[in-house]
């Protein structure tokens, strides 16, 4: 037993921390560290600069422009990138249909997108929730038919993340409504170009414009563009949504916040003495972080624990990581409260492109995006199986209640 | 980054295993504990025929080489059953001030009589006023010619109404909460002016209140340096930390496995009540902190042993104060889930329970060891 990284792996971790500083253009970084969002603009013009160094899909088969990186070495590129405040590579596309797409896919259909998705040529979006499905995702209602050499989808899917700026939508749609409800469902890939497809924006608590409805009125799919076998897509879906194992705790996120944390925290923002001397929110900082120790050894648990594990297999601990992981980015977003402090209140829209507004700040120029971050990072423990589906998860395959 | 095991160390973990499975089962644990002794002495024997008692010594000292894993291993097992010996107080604790201050001779003198179970030590240290202060020592020595004399009150002495022998620290110079000035002292535990008052523990294991009058110590009895042990006493105190972290997650372990199995067998309204999912939640809450508290564990255990005593100080309190807070809520949650049952005197689980919150009140609790972390530099730095 030796929790050491190998010298190998710190001068790998010097090598990606290197690239990082030197490429990852500064108006990027700062904007993430900032707590804004990255326009598509800065998502695809750094996937373009990882996707030049090879290094935009790491985890994928080297065939399709991977690495061939150990679970270890994924996990320092990715705890780098985070660090330093990289945007997140787009998830839809190099974590979810793209995987879906080399295990699943047609020769034709690996040829067709892989490559765009490599260099975020297809900008992907999910569509997977409806109105009426959403911890119960198999109860969907979007209906795919087969008109001739087509499919017809009719129906609605919500929560579709970044939706606005999407080419192409992965669908999950019935095909089968007389069959046990996992049995009858089908994977689509979708042109958002289709003559039907709508997408009308979904305003969150925080004022922001992340996710959106997609409509869809009798839009025609060629045949070529199901995924694998009829009524199989649930089985893909599993796959898609236990495929993002460790990646899910998001520990570096939570690091660079509590860096940001602390460096704010220094600042004499009112009165005499920065809100580090107050020995109570010091406190909140040391559990904290605490806990974030923990949870990055239990990352490396799990990770350790794959090389053993049956692969494709979702492993029931990711639920432990999305938990803890969800419930510690809330944590660290709430304790930026406690530093802003009064100037939480006021209220400047961002742009949506992500662009800093053009008044001059209210109070102290960091503050407008804090009380957003803490209202908007109430999600992540809702999304991506809520805890609470995380929880019976655990409860039925870990402890067999 | 690797967390295998190897042989030697899956044979330690299984055959203690295999012990505490076969000798320690919780009827018999009630009959060890109504002993005088407050454990069974038999056991500790066959401890000693198993090499466990020599496990963290140096060859050359009479010991096994063994390492903070070692230690770990047999730790979490002890936990799981709830043995009694006083292998924390003896091996671990006095070993460790041993293994880090003392001379070749008093460790050739010393380990192989503990080794072969034949020699209990205790580390009378902590005091009525000293809190979680470390270094809050009133108790004096006393130059006397070439040895010292001692006076002074130790208080929660874990298991010193039994060992045969006492380290005791004493001030020999330095103002009461001091750092520097703190000496070491080997004293024969029935030495005239020694007088001790035994008694057991929340969890069922024993301690002493121990009054020292003019015990005469001779100089060969010093452990290293009579004014300046503190860095020893530290770092004794950081592995015994390591120590009960591991018990704590041998506790906690069983504590969970126990309350799912009563989810499993427990029926109400005509069906198991693990169906119900108020009480899955909960038990999946458990799941979460036990494998927080494993981690920090690990941790602590790969940090015990790094020389540079900030940045292992810093890793052991974050483990001291994950495992406490752990404790606490996998205690509370798999008592609540038992409902009743696990209320009751004569089933094991509030054993475990009170065994795990005494281990958050030992060395500083969660509260303690985040207040430490609060006033240093950042985990991440």
């Amino acid at each position: 037993m030796d929790l050491r990284f190998t010298e190998e792996e710190i001068a790998f971790r010097q090598e990606v921390r290197a690239f990082v500083r030197a490429e990852l253009p500064a108006s990027i970084r700062d904007k993430i560290a900032a707590g804004r969002h990255p326009s598509k603009d800065d998502m695809v013009r750094w996937t373009r600069i990882l996707a030049a160094k090879g290094w935009s899909v790491p985890h994928w088969p080297v065939e399709w422009g991977g690495t061939g990186w150990s679970p270890i070495k994924l996990l320092i590129f990715n705890d780098e990138l985070q660090k330093a405040n990289a945007p997140e590579s787009l998830v839809f596309g190099t974590s979810m249909v793209g995987p879906v797409i080399y295990t699943f896919g047609s020769q034709a259909q690996k040829e067709r997108f892989l490559p765009r998705i490599v260099d975020l040529r297809d900008w992907w979006c999910q569509g997977f929730s409806e109105p009426g499905a959403g911890s119960d995702l198999a109860g969907l209602r979007t209906t795919a038919k087969r008109d001739g050499a087509e499919w017809v989808i009719e129906g609605q899917k919500t929560w579709t993340t970044l939706g606005q700026y999407a080419d192409w939508i992965f669908v999950l749609a019935r095909t089968d409504p007389g069959v046990k409800k996992q049995e009858g469902i089908s994977f689509f890939l979708v042109d958002m170009k289709s003559p039907g497809v709508t997408v009308r924006p979904i305003q969150t608590i925080d004022g922001g414009h992340e996710v959106n409805e997609v409509f869809f009125d009798a839009v025609r799919v060629p045949l070529d563009n199901l995924v694998g076998k009829e009524n199989k897509g649930w089985d893909y879906a599993k796959f898609l949504l236990g495929n993002e194992r460790t990646g899910i705790a998001r520990v570096g996120i939570s690091k660079a916040r509590l860096a940001r944390i602390r460096q704010l925290a220094m600042l004499p923002t009112y009165g005499d003495q920065p809100k580090m001397a107050d020995p109570l929110f010091r406190m909140k900082l040391a559990t904290i972080e605490v806990e974030l120790k923990a949870l990055e050894m239990t990352q490396m648990r799990v990770i350790a624990g794959e090389r053993r594990a049956e692969k494709g297999k979702p492993d029931p601990t990711s639920s432990v990581l999305k938990i803890k992981g969800s419930e510690l980015q809330q944590a660290t977003t709430e304790l930026l409260m406690d530093v802003v402090g009064p100037y939480a209140l006021p209220f400047e829209p961002e742009r949506e492109d992500g662009e800093r507004w053009n008044e001059p700040p209210i109070g102290p120029d960091w503050a407008a995006t804090i009380a957003p971050g803490y209202f908007n990072t109430r999600k992540v423990s809702i999304y991506g199986g809520s805890n609470e589906i995380q929880r019976s998860i655990i409860a039925k395959a870990i402890l067999g209640l | 980054m690797d967390f295998d095991l190897n042989e030697e160390q899956r044979l330690i973990a299984d055959n203690v295993a295999r012990l505490m499975k076969d000798r320690y089962g919780f009827e018999s644990r009630k009959a060890y504990r109504a002993t005088p002794l407050g454990f069974s002495e038999d056991l500790w024997r066959q401890y000693a025929e198993l090499g466990l008692l020599g496990v963290p010594f140096a060859e050359e000292d009479g010991g096994f080489g063994g390492g903070a894993v070692e230690t770990m291993l047999i730790m979490e097992a002890l936990g799981r059953a709830l043995a009694l010996e006083p292998y924390l107080a003896t091996v671990v604790l006095a070993g460790g001030l041993l293994r880090r201050g003392a001379s070749a001779e008093q460790r050739a003198a010393l380990v192989p009589p503990i080794a072969s179970g034949d020699l209990r030590l205790a580390f009378a240290h902590s005091e009525r006023q000293s809190g979680w202060d470390l270094f809050d020592v009133a108790s004096s020595a006393r130059k006397d010619g070439a040895g010292y004399r001692l006076n002074g009150e130790k208080g929660l002495v874990i298991h010193g109404d039994s060992a045969q022998k006492l380290i005791v620290s004493a001030r020999s110079a330095g103002g009461r909460r001091e750092r520097g000035g703190l000496g070491l002292f080997l004293v024969d535990a029935s030495a005239p002016g020694v007088a001790r008052r035994g008694y057991a523990t929340q969890d069922g294991q024993r301690a002493a209140e121990i009054t020292l009058t003019d015990v005469r110590v001779e100089a060969h009895d010093v452990v290293g340096d009579p004014e300046g042990a503190a860095p020893a006493i530290e770092r004794a105190v950081d592995e015994a930390i390591a120590a009960l972290c591991a018990e704590a997650v041998g506790a906690m372990s069983e504590a969970q496995e126990i309350t799912v199995d009563y989810l499993k067998t427990r029926k109400q309204f005509g069906v198991p009540i693990g169906s119900f999912q108020a009480l899955q939640h909960r038990a999946a809450d458990m799941v979460v902190a036990l494998e927080q508290a494993r981690s920090m564990m690990l941790l602590a255990t790969m940090s015990a042993g790094d020389e540079d005593a900030a940045s292992r100080g810093r890793a052991i309190s974050a483990a001291k104060a994950q495992i406490g807070r752990s404790a606490r809520f996998i205690g509370q949650q798999a008592t609540q889930l038992h409902g009743g049952i696990g209320m009751t005197y004569e089933y094991k689980l509030g054993h475990l329970f009170k065994r795990m919150t005494m281990i958050d009140m030992s060395f500083g609790d969660a509260d303690a060891h985040l207040r430490r972390l609060s006033e240093g530099d950042s985990l991440f730095a």
